[in-house]
């Protein structure tokens, strides 16, 4: 089925977008992403380690930027301007000569015990760097009204949370989601708690248009086995969206097989 | 020698080095960094000839797992 996700204008294969961290070593990184079939991974930027062996490959050689698109995050702001001097230096490490790098992640962060966003720094942010030519898929909290502020404000993508970041605890308000996909002319992606297939599942028949996750598959027993499923679990959960489900009935059942020609009657 | 901040450790380096310079100390060169002097991104193609100051502010970066 020819069903792509666009986002600022590229067409992507996949809608389920994966993280890199947490996983113990780069091999297990690598294998889940190719298992997931993502073809947008999210990166932090975090200072060089003085202490580091500089013979180790680094993230980018085991992700080449060539075979997949490179989503930069802002993972650990707490400002607005710690999140555009971060994603400003994001660009400058992924723009090669004749390609300029533009699509980030911005989150801003409110609280380190809970990871909620700073939507009023997150508002801030996405101003100055929507002004830069950046191209913004902005972590946001499931609220209608300031998805909608961000999508005037140029954002491409907006990524409200499912739950917690890191928590695992899944949709847990389907409601407020629908209104930002129903109010929404940009993709909507769900951003942090998807803990299982299912969710996933869900996150996509809400008519969500992708879903992003990392300790989801990172954390599970198996995580190449796990983002096997997640793969699956989002491809499921857009064609039961497209398909569209069936009327739910509360009171009342329907038998699947022929009332008439039963034997005795 | 000018005083160097660099990732928020000092640093000492001779006079009238450059950014290419303070790469190559720290076996960066050829590597996917970015760097920002004072808070102001210095782009790839200029690490050569961009010279650091007494009381520079440098942050030198990389892409690492992150969700």
């Amino acid at each position: 089925m020819n069903d792509p996700l666009v986002i600022a204008g590229t067409a992507y294969n996949s809608r389920l977008l994966v993280g890199t961290g947490k996983y113990k070593d780069f091999a297990e990184t690598r294998a889940a992403i190719d298992a997931s079939g993502a073809q947008i991974v999210t990166v932090a930027i975090r200072r060089t380690n003085i202490g580091q062996n500089p013979g180790e490959p680094s993230l980018l050689e085991v992700l080449p930027p060539e075979k997949f698109t490179i989503l930069p995050n802002t993972a650990g702001c707490y400002s607005a301007e710690d999140a555009v001097r971060t994603l400003r230096l994001a660009r400058e490490l992924l723009s090669t000569e004749d390609r300029r790098h533009d699509l980030v992640k911005l989150e801003v962060l409110g609280d380190p015990s809970n990871l909620f966003p700073n939507m009023p720094e997150t508002l801030k942010a996405a101003e100055t760097l929507v002004k830069e030519g950046f191209e913004v898929m902005v972590y946001c909290a499931d609220d209608p009204i300031q998805a909608r502020m961000l999508e005037d404000i140029g954002c491409v993508a907006v990524m409200p949370l499912a739950s917690l970041i890191g928590s695992g605890m899944g949709i847990l308000n389907p409601w407020n989601l629908r209104l930002i996909i129903d109010n929404a002319k940009v993709p909507v992606l769900v951003d942090a708690g998807v803990g299982t297939a299912s969710d996933a599942a869900i996150a996509m028949e809400l008519g969500c248009d992708g879903v992003l996750m990392n300790t989801a598959i990172a954390a599970a027993g198996q995580p190449v086995l796990m983002a096997s499923a997640m793969k699956k679990a989002v491809e499921a959960g857009r064609e039961a969206f497209l398909a569209g489900r069936m009327p739910r009935k509360f009171y009342s059942a329907d038998p699947s097989s022929p009332t008439q020609g039963l034997i005795g009657s | 020698m000018i005083q160097l901040t660099v990732n928020g450790q000092p640093a000492v380096l001779a006079p009238n080095s450059t950014v290419l310079a303070l790469l190559d100390e720290r076996g960066l060169v050829g590597k996917r960094v970015a760097v920002e002097r004072n808070g102001e991104i210095v782009p790839k193609a200029r690490h050569a000839e961009v010279r650091l100051a007494d009381g520079d502010r440098l942050e030198i970066v990389v892409a690492v797992g992150g969700g």
